[in-house]
């Protein structure tokens, strides 16, 4: 059901915006195709990561490093994690999704996200580079913060 | 060339290394595939429509318009709009610090770049419906609720310590 508004969403927009503007909308798929062609790499990775997760990986296992009971230092190593992976956003939903079908927690699973998404180590030099290094210590700290916070009051929501 | 290499050499050793695993033990090979196949297709009913919304966001959403709209309301209003405006585009977060910078010269809130620059982050409209896709409503309602507290709450503190520009 998701997947049929996803595409009427998309159709939708590209319609509008073909009635708009019909070469900058035709160029639109050809804009989607390179990035696609771009992730395409990753996108193998993640997947085959998923299999191996399902194929190796015993659920005990994963529950005692970031299930419920894994406390504050499985959310707190996840945290870590998700701030150094560079990964696009776009595939950290479907490698988290398979992660929580294996028994890891929300509280983890939304940090992993927000982490991921937020804070990003890799691009600290280009950050401090453009904004300097103050703003981007206070961002990437508030953001760490901000993380824990957000996956704390989801596990105690959902 | 050297780049293309770069980027499918670890996907060709995590098959390699996935081939000898499920080589020495059968049993894992059915979960292996059935997930495998799972997935992609997963992906392949979404990906191809979020990537066209994709592509229309960033052909149709231009730095200049994000700039002249970030800068034009002050308030409460401001930061709405910087949320808003920090969902439409697309690509990493480090694809918007050189966009950020120039709004900051031209004298724009640090609150609101902040905010734009969160936003732009993590709840970027593509990304949040293959969110919807595969972590369901409630998780995605949920986390882009507590997103906008924490993020409208914390650009107010980075502002008090931030330089003025």
């Amino acid at each position: 059901m998701t997947a049929v508004i996803i595409n009427i969403i998309a159709l939708g927009a590209f319609a509008v915006a073909f009635s708009r503007n019909r070469q900058k909308a035709l160029k639109s798929i050809k804009v989607a195709t390179k990035m696609f062609l771009g992730i395409l790499p990753m996108l193998i990775i993640i997947i085959l990561l998923i299999g191996l997760l399902f194929g190796f990986v015993s659920e005990a296992g994963l529950r005692q490093f970031i299930g419920e009971q894994s406390g504050p230092l499985g959310v707190l190593l996840v945290a870590v994690t998700g701030a150094v992976l560079h990964i696009p956003a776009l595939l950290a939903f479907p490698l988290s999704a398979s992660l929580l079908a294996k028994g890891a927690s929300i509280t983890v699973i939304a940090t992993f996200i927000t982490s991921l998404t937020m804070i990003g180590v890799v691009t600290l030099p280009l950050e401090i580079k453009e904004l300097g290094g103050r703003f981007a210590a206070l961002r990437n700290g508030t953001s760490f913060v901000a993380a824990l916070t957000i996956s704390l009051l989801m596990g105690l929501f959902i | 060339m050297k780049k293309k290499i770069k980027q499918w050499l670890p996907v060709i050793v995590l098959a390699l290394i996935s081939a000898v695993l499920l080589y020495l033990r059968p049993d894992a090979r059915a979960p292996f595939s059935t997930t495998v196949l799972d997935y992609a297709l997963e992906l392949v009913v979404v990906l191809p429509a979020v990537l066209l919304l994709m592509g229309l966001l960033s052909l149709f959403i231009s730095n200049e318009f994000i700039g002249t709209h970030l800068g034009s309301e002050s308030g409460l209003k401001g930061m709405a709009v910087a949320f808003l405006l920090g969902t439409l585009p697309t690509g990493p977060v480090y694809m918007a610090f050189p966009i950020a910078r120039t709004l900051r010269d031209k004298g724009a809130r640090v609150a609101n770049i902040y905010i734009f620059l969160s936003a732009w982050a993590c709840i970027k409209i593509p990304q949040e419906l293959v969110e919807l896709r595969f972590l369901g409503a409630e998780f995605m309602v949920y986390r882009l609720l507590f997103t906008i507290i924490m993020v409208s709450l914390l650009s107010l503190v980075v502002e008090k310590f931030a330089h003025k520009p």
